[in-house]
Parts: structure tokens; C-alpha cells; sequence
């Protein structure tokens, strides 16, 4: 049998003598593992995307908001009727057991003063566990502790985007920052958190003490009223039983007879979003599924080149047969030819797929991650199209005659 | 000693309706060392037999012994195998890969049976001086001459040191002088090398250097005669 290098030399001579039909052959394996590379990063990247969003929410969350209300066969919307309160907070943490930590939310759009610098945020009174809930630890400083709940403390915990606006160099820390012209004193910055979901810039918030957001800030409608409470579930399996017993909870104290409806809503936001990754993840799989097809249509092409190329050096065969080549030897050496076209087109096609999601991130913006596995896929896809279009024309080639290839015409 | 031994050997070609013998129980025996010419005029099947002798074709019927083994008997590959070890094939058209270098061309069949490829080499430079062109190893087909072409076909064919040569009109595409040149070469490695020469030809002249010749007509043998070779005087 002939050894594998002086086949490839063989073939690569060959490949060599037409240049411009194995180039063009290699262009379908190109643009078919290019296409494919760079489908899957845009599908990849969007669902990296989604599933660092939802690490940023944090994980295992409920949300529970004040539900909507009947009054007179008019309903009105969610959060319209305030009906949470911090007890009914503290009783979650309480008496659910799926429940590893709450956090009362009540917030207010203020504006916020340092020096002759003034920004408009969203500021939420909320308590220490706010960190833990929201997998969000502070950047520099200390934590809000109960000491400064139960005493409605006027400090402040800065995100990154208001300290970039307000502070310009300075150190925020032990500052003094006027929020509705009360006077708040900075005890920390939390780490940087990025977008949200929706593309909501997360660090433009300022988190004050909940008992000093109600009193001080926003007032309430009655006392101990908060907008939203967020609740963290022990794990993901007790997502559920907490969603479960959130309800039993707050429709028992609330008062809520069987037959009439909660006066709350429970959000489970960690699965919507886990849908919305499980579509993104779907999509890739799509975006992949169409670009493998133009792979197919070049592979259908190097069949093509290759029965036309042993179709014209029949006598070349001939000659080979003649002078002692065996059956393997001539498959072998059809095979390495299409193997080769395909390799290098499939190598092209990986820096082609690279640049085409690079360029596709910098011109569109859409996030690309091209994962080593997609490259993989591409490219032992590529090869696995070699063999397997090059095996008919190998196949056919060697079981010619010898006498018959070598009068071929 | 028997080298070929053909014994009733056919070949039918099936045309529609009717069937072509090309040959009709053709029996010959060629010995070892013995330079003979196959004459006939075209469509005679001087060709078939030799391809059939060569291996590159199977008669429809009939036993072909090859060195005392029955070639019927053998597969695709050891066909293969035979024609590399064995037999050394010459063409009128040369039959050389061209884009590739005389020296490659002889390294061919030593690439299908595992020689390495220093010994590749200088076994192929060894038979190219032989059949002198020594300094042209890299010449591709398209820069030699006819006659320096059918060399190269030549150092091909004795590379592997076959003991059969086959030559299917070796000359026919040649002028005079370069025939008689080659044909010398040809005489040459009969009577030197000892190699078993079979030339199909139609020309007189050219089976004049051989020592028996075998005549076909109509896919028969019509006649064997062993004869004094041309410019050889006896002795």
C-alpha cells in the first residue's frame, strides 16, 4: 500500500495542476463552514447573553408584587393597590421554609446632589440581604446592616453609574450626597453589574434603608408598605414549593377567602428567563441547521469536481493500475484529494467564520462568541464531508478495468 | 523454462446481437529469455493477447499461467501485484504522467510495493542510466523528445526488475532512427539483462530484431517461427 504522505503529495500536485477548480470547489466548503461558524457564535453569543443576565438578576428569585384588584368590576393593573407591607417580607422569611433570603423593595425615582453635580436615579429602600438576594456584592465600603433599618440610618449605597456621575475621580466613600435634599451619608459602592434583560443599565441605582425610603423618601399609603418584595429560594428545586408557600403565606394574612383572587402576584423570573435561553439556544441550533445546508451544497460540489477530475484522468489510473496500483491505492488516493479540498476550505472557512462574527458583532453589535466546539464541529464536519463525497468517485475510479482506463480517450 | 503458458485462450466481446471473437483459443508458450514479436495487421488480437498476457485484461475463457500460477484464480488486487513485480508494460503512446518528472515517473511502480523512497531513487536514477538518460531525471514528458519519452517508459518498466518486458507498438510513434534505437535497447536488455521481451508490432522491420515471431490473423494464431535475429551475426 502507498504511504499516506506521498498520496497527499499526489493529491496536492493534482489539487495544484487546477487551481482554479479547486479553488472554486474549496469556495462552497468556505462559505459552508464559515456560515456555520458564524451562525452558531451569533446564536451562542446570544445565548451567553441571556444566561449572564440571568446570573446578574440572580439566581433562584421570586418576585412578589401587589396584585391587581377588583373594585366595582373594574380591574386595575399589577402594583396598583399597595397591599404588600415589611411584615408580610418578614413573615416570608419566617414561615417559608424553600426560602433562604428576602429582600422588601420600596423605591422612588429621586434626584441625587454631590457637590454642584446633580443625577436623577432610581432609589430603592431595601435591606442588607439585598446583596445575597441579588447575587450582588458591594464593590467598596460596608454593607447596610438592621441596625440601620430598625433605625432608618440615612446612608446610601451607590451604584457605579451613579458614582461615574457624580463623583468624577473622588472617592465616594463617607461623602456626603443630598437625595430630595436630605442629607445621606455613602457608606459603600456596589461591584458593577451590567444590563439587564431589557438592556436596563442595573448600576443607575442608589439602595438606601427601606424603613428610610418610607419614611423619609416616598412616604406610604399605610404603614410598613413596600412596592415589591424579592424572595431567593434555598435552590432551583425549591423554586416552586417557595412560589407555593409565598402564596399560602400572603393570601392567609392578607385575609383572601378561597373563592376570591390573590391581591398579589408571584413572579418566578429566573424561569422566564431560562426560556428565553432555552429559545436562544433553539435559535442557535436553527441559525446551524441552515448554514449546514450550504456545507452540504459544497460538499455536493467536491463530489461533482471529483467525479469530473477521475472522469478526466482515467488514463492516469490506467497507468497507475497498469504499473501495479491496487484497488486501496487508487481509492486513497481520490479520497486524500477531496479530503484536502475539503481540509483547506474547512481551515479558510474557520477564519472566515471568525471574521464574519467579528465583523457581525463590530457592524450590528450583536454579541459572537465562537466556542472551540462549533470551530470543532465545523471543521471535523468538513473533513467528514471529504470523505464522504469523495468516496463515490474513489469507489468508482478504482473498479475500473485497467486495459479500459488506459485506452480511455 | 516456461514463463507464459496460454492455453485456449478467448476473448469475446459481446456486440449486440452478434459477438466478436477477438481471440479464438489462442495456445502459446513463451520461455524464459526468449525476445518475440506478435505480427498480425489490425483487428487481429495481437493486442488483446497482450493485454491479456500483461494482466490488464481477463479472458473470456481459457488458462493463462503466468510463472505456473493460474492468473483465473487470482483477484483484482493480486492482478495488481503481478503486474508490478512481473511485468514491465511499454505503449505506443508512452502512457507517462505528465506534469511529473522523468525520475517520478520511474519512481511509479516502486510506490505501490513499499521500496523507501531513498532506494526509490536511486533505483530509478540507475534506470534511467541505463536506458541513457542519464542528467534528464528531471525533465518532465513535455520537454523530452519521443524517443527520450519512450525511455523513460522503458527505465519504468525494468525498474522493478520484472522479468517480463511488454511492449505494445513501441515504436509506432518514433521515426526510423529512433525506432532502431530503441529497438537496440530493447536487444540490449534481452540478451544482457535477460529479460523476456514480448513487442507487438505490424512492422517487419521492427519484428526483424526479435528471435521468434508469432503471427495472428483473425484472433488465431496462424503461424510460430523461430528466426535469425537482424544484425546479430550467428556464433
Amino acid at each position: 500500500m502507498i504511504g499516506i504522505p506521498w498520496t497527499a503529495r499526489i493529491a496536492l500536485r493534482a489539487l495544484k495542476v487546477n487551481k482554479m477548480r479547486s479553488a472554486l470547489t474549496m469556495l462552497g466548503i468556505i462559505i459552508g463552514v464559515g456560515a456555520v461558524i458564524a451562525m452558531l457564535a451569533v446564536g451562542t453569543g446570544a445565548s451567553r447573553q441571556i444566561a449572564e443576565q440571568i446570573a446578574a438578576m440572580g439566581s433562584n428569585l421570586l418576585i412578589v408584587l401587589p396584585g391587581s384588584q377588583t373594585s366595582g368590576g373594574v380591574r386595575t393593573g399589577f402594583g396598583s393597590q399597595p397591599t404588600l407591607t415589611l411584615a408580610d417580607s418578614e413573615a416570608i422569611l419566617r414561615e417559608c421554609q424553600a426560602v433562604k433570603e428576602v429582600a422588601p423593595i420600596h423605591n422612588g425615582v429621586a434626584q441625587i446632589v454631590f457637590g454642584n453635580l446633580n443625577w436623577s436615579t432610581s432609589v430603592t429602600g431595601t435591606t442588607g440581604s439585598i446583596t445575597s438576594v441579588r447575587d450582588w456584592p458591594i464593590g467598596a465600603g460596608r454593607p447596610m446592616t438592621s441596625e440601620d433599618v430598625r433605625s432608618a440610618t440615612k446612608v446610601a449605597l451607590l451604584g457605579q453609574t451613579v458614582v461615574d456621575n457624580l463623583f468624577g475621580g473622588i472617592d465616594p466613600l463617607d461623602q456626603i450626597v443630598r437625595i430630595k435634599k436630605i442629607p445621606f451619608r455613602v457608606i459603600g459602592v456596589m461591584s458593577v453589574k451590567g444590563q439587564s434583560v431589557v438592556g436596563q443599565d442595573q448600576d443607575d441605582v442608589v439602595f438606601v434603608p427601606v424603613s428610610t425610603a418610607q419614611k423619609k423618601l416616598f412616604g406610604t399609603a399605610f404603614a410598613g408598605m413596600v412596592r415589591q418584595i424579592m424572595v431567593k429560594a434555598k435552590s432551583g428545586g425549591d423554586l416552586d414549593p417557595a412560589e407555593k408557600q409565598v402564596t399560602e403565606l400572603l393570601r392567609q394574612r392578607h385575609h383572601i377567602g378561597p373563592k376570591k383572587d390573590d391581591d398579589f402576584t408571584v413572579r418566578n423570573l429566573t424561569q422566564m428567563m431560562q426560556a428565553a435561553e432555552q429559545q436562544a439556544k433553539i435559535m442557535t441550533i436553527l441559525l446551524g441547521a441552515i448554514a449546514s445546508v450550504s456545507l452540504l451544497v459544497g460538499g455536493i460540489g467536491i463530489m461533482n469536481i471529483m467525479l469530473v477530475s477521475v472522469t478526466e484522468r482515467t488514463r492516469e489510473i490506467g497507468i497507475r493500475m497498469a504499473v501495479g496500483a491496487k484497488t486501496g491505492d487508487i481509492r486513497l488516493q481520490f479520497i486524500t484529494e477531496a479530503i484536502i479540498l475539503s481540509l483547506i476550505g474547512g481551515t479558510v472557512g474557520l477564519v472566515v467564520g471568525v471574521a464574519g462574527s467579528q465583523a457581525l458583532s463590530a457592524i450590528a453589535g450583536w454579541r459572537t462568541v465562537v466556542s472551540p466546539f462549533s470551530a470543532l464541529l465545523a471543521f471535523a464536519f468538513s473533513g467528514l464531508v471529504g470523505i464522504f463525497f469523495g468516496f463515490y468517485p474513489a469507489y468508482k475510479a478504482s473498479l475500473l478495468n485497467p486495459i479500459d482506463a488506459l485506452r480511455y480517450e | 523454462m516456461r514463463l507464459i503458458e496460454a492455453k485456449g485462450i478467448s476473448k469475446i466481446y459481446p456486440l449486440g446481437e452478434i459477438e466478436l471473437k477477438a481471440l479464438d483459443s489462442v495456445t502459446v508458450t513463451i520461455d524464459e529469455g526468449e525476445f518475440l514479436a506478435i505480427m498480425g495487421p489490425s483487428g487481429s488480437g495481437k493486442s488483446t493477447f497482450m493485454n491479456v498476457i500483461g494482466c490488464l485484461d481477463i479472458p473470456t475463457s481459457g488458462q493463462y499461467l503466468l510463472g505456473g500460477v493460474d492468473t483465473g484464480r487470482l483477484g483484482r488486487d493480486e492482478l495488481a501485484r503481478i503486474r508490478n513485480q512481473k511485468i514491465g508494460f511499454v505503449f505506443q503512446g508512452f502512457n507517462l504522467l505528465s506534469r511529473t518528472s522523468a525520475l517520478e515517473n520511474v519512481e511509479l511502480p516502486m510506490l505501490y510495493n513499499g521500496v523507501s523512497v531513498r532506494e526509490r531513487k536511486e533505483k530509478a536514477l540507475t534506470a534511467l542510466k541505463t536506458v541513457g538518460l542519464e542528467g534528464r531525471e528531471n525533465h518532465h514528458p513535455n520537454q523530452l523528445s519521443g524517443g527520450q519519452q519512450q525511455r523513460v517508459a522503458i527505465a519504468r518498466a525494468i525498474v522493478n526488475q520484472a522479468p517480463i518486458i511488454l511492449a505494445d507498438e513501441p515504436t509506432g510513434n518514433l521515426d526510423t532512427r529512433t525506432s532502431m534505437e530503441i529497438m537496440v535497447l530493447f536487444r540490449k536488455l534481452n540478451s544482457d539483462a535477460g529479460i523476456t521481451v514480448i513487442l507487438v508490432t505490424h512492422e517487419a522491420d521492427i519484428a526483424a530484431y526479435s528471435k521468434r515471431v508469432v503471427r495472428f490473423l483473425d484472433g488465431r494464431v496462424v503461424s510460430d517461427e523461430q528466426r535469425m535475429p537482424a544484425g546479430e551475426t550467428k556464433g
